[in-house]
């Protein structure tokens, strides 16, 4: 599948190309949709795009092929920078950009201004998305919100009993666990460096003197003082997470007792028996949000706005909330039965803690706090390597 | 009579103008040109496998090398496109010492604990084994071979787990202590065989053990018998015959065996995130820096090397006669 969708999109890439050259700049947003061109090329996370070949009741695209006439081609990525890397390439119309991607995407003028007057449904997203910063720059709307949701602490049940963890002290010090053993050993931390920011979320709550206001924008004293705190993490953790998968076996096999972790593994791991349950703790939790945006030199401009209409009417909103155990950006999709979601269900992903969850924005050096006053992320990458090699 | 002397004297214009035949058709032509500049057709011969090797194979080597002196802007992570050394002193900072170091030393461990794991197989196939036997040792060492690579570590994943069948058999016997005590060693060990140093070496040992045994027993097989009588007959022990006939006859196979086992574990990304400490690896690490972090000029330094130390490994090997037994 990924050759001819490549093939495809290069294809695709060549004539947006022809078609914007022969036009100049390209317009700021489209005007009206034309005929569907036949097929929408869409990068996007595993598992967002089901056509119920993983499991038969997953299905958001067949319906919408049959209707349309847009054959849906699937690009998946694995990190957000492979995503930007894949959208500078070309070739694509669609991309479900986490808040990392997105304002690069933006800055680095590869999505254009959605014309939301042809998106019928939008008066249906979640009030609390519609103005997002992720995507919305000095008022223009670079898309439209996907799926978003909070990185939760999980807990092993039978070694918390009836004394479930309200913090996330944890994972973060050494402390004896209600089963009366210690926690070292015994929990895990995500195995990337945006982790940082998990543990200067726990320094804004706990030692306010260091005046964190976002914790993805530290100064060079606070993210130090986060950096100490993730090297007395090190010596409780056995082992990073980095494949929901993986951590999911540790679950089962280690004995692992509590970890920061996404309400998917959740899921899978209750659907499997295994005594775990989740918690947005007090200092509030970090968290995802993606948005569907549109390529700057889109050849099939009438199928993706075809699909981002999809995306927010039809039943993809609540069968992939509970799919990917994540929230719907349509409130609706919860509780009108338009597919498996319940009220209940979108609680348990976190539906209603979103003002407690810090979404996921690339730290830069230019930051509230002046210029260059922050730590860029590049130096957040090298230096959790080196706290997690013992440094 | 008279026809004799013209027959006699035919020989003489053709010797003095070589018989030419007409070409039949462009495979003559060709024929001809080819046996008239052999060099021509040794070319074309070997100009595809040259391409390949020339072309893809050192071509992408060197691209890799001109993106180990590029260097990436720290604002916009873009890749800068002119000459620096700067991350290559990168290369320098501890952090990433550390990972030098301790690929480097797992490498080490690796091949050493194959070389003491595979001698005895080897020797034994090499020696003993005849006929069925010698089938069953070929079946069993190439056997793990074929099945993925991706299963067994994952496989092994579970086996080592805390709550996982080495647990299980260890408390099974009693011996929990004995397991507890070897987790409680520094550095090695961990919370449980598969967050360990000790679980990765155990794994890496058992995915690479074929590439020592193979090697050595081949070298193991050229060790003349008359070799080991003639030692018999001076009067030597069979300890002093193995110490100072067969082990350095074998030498080159497990020198041979040690280019596999070290330069795979080098290389390796996919145990070391599977089973481990989560500390970084150089394979993982370069893998993380094109992917996640999108350093490509970082990524192209770490994977250069493994190529340096893999040179140097291999002109030492040489010298101890190595590829005399591949």
């Amino acid at each position: 599948m990924t050759e001819t969708t490549r093939a495809a999109g290069r294809m695709a890439a060549v004539s947006a190309l022809a078609l914007s050259l022969a036009a100049g700049p390209a317009a700021a947003q489209l005007a009206a949709l034309g005929t569907p061109e036949g097929q929408v090329n869409i990068v996007a996370w595993p598992g967002y795009i089901e056509r119920g070949e993983t499991m038969k009741e997953f299905d958001w695209v067949t319906g919408f092929e049959a209707r349309t006439g847009c054959k849906v081609n699937v690009k998946t990525a694995n990190t957000s920078d492979e995503m930007v890397a894949l959208m500078n390439e070309g070739g694509f119309d669609l991309v479900t950009a986490s808040g990392d991607a997105s304002l690069r995407l933006v800055a680095g003028k590869r999505v254009q201004p959605i014309n939301l007057s042809l998106i019928p449904s939008w008066d249906t997203v979640d009030d609390r998305l519609k103005n997002a910063p992720w995507y919305v720059v000095n008022g223009v709307h670079y898309g439209v919100p996907y799926m978003w949701g909070p990185n939760v602490l999980m807990y092993n049940t039978e070694v918390f009993k009836d004394q479930p963890p309200t913090s996330w002290n944890v994972v973060f010090e050494e402390m004896t666990l209600p089963d009366g053993k210690s926690n070292k050993g015994r929990v895990q931390a995500y195995d990337g460096p945006i982790h940082i920011a998990d543990a200067a979320q726990y320094l804004m709550y706990h030692r306010p003197e260091l005046g964190i206001t976002s914790p993805y924008e530290l100064n060079e004293d606070q993210y130090k003082a986060a950096l100490d705190l993730l090297r007395q993490q090190r010596q409780l953790v056995a082992r990073y997470w980095h494949d929901a998968f993986i951590q999911m076996d540790d679950f089962k096999n280690e004995g692992m007792a509590a970890s920061g972790t996404w309400p998917f593994q959740v899921n899978l791991l209750q659907a499997d028996k295994v005594p775990v349950a989740s918690v947005i703790p007090v200092e509030g939790a970090t968290g995802w949000a993606d948005t569907t945006m549109m390529h700057a030199d889109a050849a099939n401009p009438t199928c993706a706005y075809l699909w981002m209409e999809h995306t927010l009417s039809s039943n993809l909103m609540s069968d992939l909330s509970v799919w990917f155990g994540a929230n719907p950006a349509v409130p609706a999709a919860c509780t009108d039965g338009r597919g498996m979601q319940t009220a209940e269900g979108c609680t348990k992903n976190g539906f209603d803690d979103f003002d407690r969850i810090r979404f996921w924005t690339t730290p830069v050096a230019n930051c509230s706090q002046g210029p260059g006053a922050c730590v860029p992320y590049y130096r957040w990458v090298s230096d959790y390597v080196g706290v997690i090699g013992g440094r | 009579m008279t026809a004799a002397p013209t027959a006699a004297a035919a020989p003489a214009p053709a010797a003095r103008a070589p018989a030419v035949l007409p070409d039949r058709g462009p495979g003559d032509r060709l024929s001809r040109t080819f046996w008239r500049r052999p060099g021509l057709l040794t070319a074309l011969l070997i100009a595809p496998p040259l391409l390949w090797l020339g072309v893809v194979y050192l071509g992408s080597l060197a691209a890799l090398l001109a993106q180990s002196f590029f260097s990436i802007d720290p604002f916009s992570g873009l890749t800068v496109r002119e000459f620096t050394l700067a991350t290559y002193a990168e290369l320098l900072k501890p952090a990433n010492l550390d990972i030098i170091l301790r690929t480097v030393t797992m490498a080490a461990a690796v091949t050493a604990g194959c070389a003491l794991i595979g001698f005895p197989v080897a020797y034994f196939a090499a020696r003993y084994a005849r006929g069925r036997w010698k089938a069953l040792f070929y079946l069993g060492i190439l056997l793990p071979l074929w099945s993925s690579y991706l299963v067994k570590v994952y496989a092994w994943k579970l086996i080592l787990a805390k709550e996982g069948i080495v647990s299980w058999a260890v408390e099974g016997i009693g011996a929990s202590a004995i397991l507890n005590a070897v987790l409680a060693l520094p550095v090695i060990g961990g919370n449980s065989l598969s967050t360990s140093y000790l679980g990765t070496w155990i794994v890496f040992v058992y995915v690479w053990l074929p590439y020592m045994i193979l090697p050595m027993q081949a070298a193991l097989e050229r060790v003349p018998v008359s070799l080991l009588e003639a030692s018999a007959d001076l009067g030597a022990t069979r300890w002093q015959t193995f110490r100072t006939v067969v082990l350095p006859l074998a030498m080159p196979g497990v020198a041979a065996g040690s280019i596999f086992t070290f330069s795979l574990t080098l290389g390796d990304y996919i145990i070391p995130q599977i089973v481990g400490t989560s500390a970084r690896f150089i394979g993982l690490m370069v893998y993380q820096l094109q992917g996640t972090a999108g350093n490509i000029p970082l990524a192209a330094a770490f994977a250069v090397v493994p190529i340096v130390i893999m040179l140097v490994y291999l002109w030492l090997a040489k010298r101890r006669g190595a590829f005399d037994a591949l």
